[in-house]
């Protein structure tokens, strides 16, 4: 077992795959995207099995987050918003699963990789542009033209408009890789230094007890930010949709 | 750190020899910082949308449709529920309302029936009272019709005593006899008849 907090985002293959001189290799990472869609899937699916009228425990679980996603969309994007429904409860369920399944000692974290929330900030941002020209046309240009702006300010207000809107999906993408990575990268350095202290005989442990309280703390506040980066993912996907729904604000 | 396997990026031949460094530098030396490294960019990519698809795919058919419906039966079946209740508390309000309104005209008919008892009551004690008056009137009237016929009897009782009385004193007196007729015609005359 390696002490390098690092080594916990390494990808490495369980099946190599190659297909025309690109890698496609079924990796850890892989094999974590699939472990979190079968468990967010196969959660949802078995606990609303009975379509209980009285919910069970576990199927209310399932309801609530339903319900939650749901008036997260509905006062964010409107109820014509709601037609963004699945994708949002997607996103939400995908990144809060892979966010909590990466708490697990030895368990990769796939949504510390920049590359997969960068996808998933593209899927959002690509999905509100092609509504956007696809509902609106060029009146979904409007969304750079805020109204009421003397023109003087018009084109510094627009160009600070089209910076924000291109900035969307790296701090979409960013925010959510650079927590889940900076908490992991924590975690491991507290839980390092009970391990070297702890090695250095009896003073050594004595002074454990205080990275070791820490790295107990952090694994709690970590649990919080899974949940909490989920949750700001899936509201600021709302409120980009909001702008492909609403361009003229 | 998940399973021992050799290391994906092949630019990183020095994987295992720096497990002990503890430090980011000694990664950094030997290779790429694994989220930069782009080497895997495409995998994690293809995989990410097959899997991601494939759950997007199972939310919008499956999961969304069948919470959406679980809880928009729930909502109906408690909106019938209430309605069924409203229903429910209308009739027992018309069935209070029935009760009353019969309370009401029973009271109504009791004393109605009570009035007509007095009334035929009073009819009867009245029919009773005038029969009596009635009779009494009848018995008076024949009361004082035989005291007409007495008093009219003896009224010619008394002319014929005057008769005989006259008689007698002008027999008396004139020591002749007088026929009853002339005696008659005298009190007749005297009596103003």
């Amino acid at each position: 077992m390696s002490n390098d907090p690092i080594h916990q985002f390494q990808i490495s293959k369980l099946v190599p795959i190659e297909i025309g001189g690109l890698d496609l290799s079924f990796t850890n990472s892989s094999l974590f995207m699939v472990g979190t869609v079968a468990a967010a899937a196969g959660f949802l699916f078995l606990t609303t099995a009975n379509r209980g009228l009285v919910p069970s425990r576990l199927q209310s679980i399932s309801e609530m987050s339903y319900e939650f996603v749901a008036s997260m969309l509905r006062d964010g994007a409107g109820s014509q918003g709601m037609r963004f429904f699945p994708m949002v409860f997607s996103l939400f369920m995908f990144v809060l699963v892979a966010n909590l399944l990466g708490m697990f000692p030895y368990f990769f974290t796939v949504t510390s990789h920049l590359i997969v929330t960068f996808a998933l900030a593209m899927l959002v941002i690509g999905t509100v542009v092609v509504y956007g020209f696809w509902k609106h046309g060029l009146h979904f240009l409007h969304l750079f033209v805020p109204s009421g702006v003397p023109g003087v300010l018009m084109p510094l207000v627009v160009m600070i408009e089209v910076i924000s809107f291109l900035s969307r999906p790296i701090s979409l993408s960013v925010r959510l890789f650079a927590n889940m990575l900076a908490g992991h990268i924590t975690l491991k350095v507290f839980a390092g230094f009970v391990a070297s202290l702890g090695s250095l005989g009896a003073l050594g442990i004595g002074t454990a007890i205080l990275p070791l309280i820490m790295t107990v703390a952090l694994t709690g506040l970590e649990f919080l930010v899974a949940f909490l980066q989920a949750y700001v993912f899936a509201v600021l996907t709302c409120m980009y949709l909001n702008d492909a729904l609403h361009p003229g604000h | 750190m998940f399973v021992v396997t050799p290391a994906y990026a092949e630019s990183n031949p020095t994987e295992g020899t720096h497990s002990e460094t503890g430090a980011h530098g000694g990664e950094a030396a030997g290779g790429v910082f694994p989220p930069f490294d782009s080497s895997t960019f495409a995998s994690q990519l293809l995989w990410l949308a097959i899997t991601f698809g494939l759950f997007y795919l199972l939310m919008s058919k499956v999961i969304v449709p069948r919470i959406g419906g679980i809880l928009e039966h729930r909502r109906d079946r408690i909106a019938q529920d209430l309605d069924e209740a409203n229903r429910l508390k209308e009739e027992a309000d018309n069935a209070i309302a029935a009760y009353e309104q019969e309370l009401a005209d029973a009271r109504k008919k009791a004393s109605a029936i009570a009035e007509t008892a007095r009334e035929k009551a009073k009819a009867a004690a009245e029919a009773e009272r005038t029969s009596t008056e009635a009779e009494l009137a009848a018995r008076m009237a024949d009361a004082e019709k035989s005291i007409a016929a007495i008093k009219v009897k003896a009224l010619a009782d008394v002319d014929t005593i005057a008769e005989d009385a006259a008689t007698d004193v002008v027999k008396h007196l004139l020591g002749g006899a007088v026929t009853k007729a002339e005696v008659a015609a005298a009190i007749r005359a005297a009596s103003g008849k």
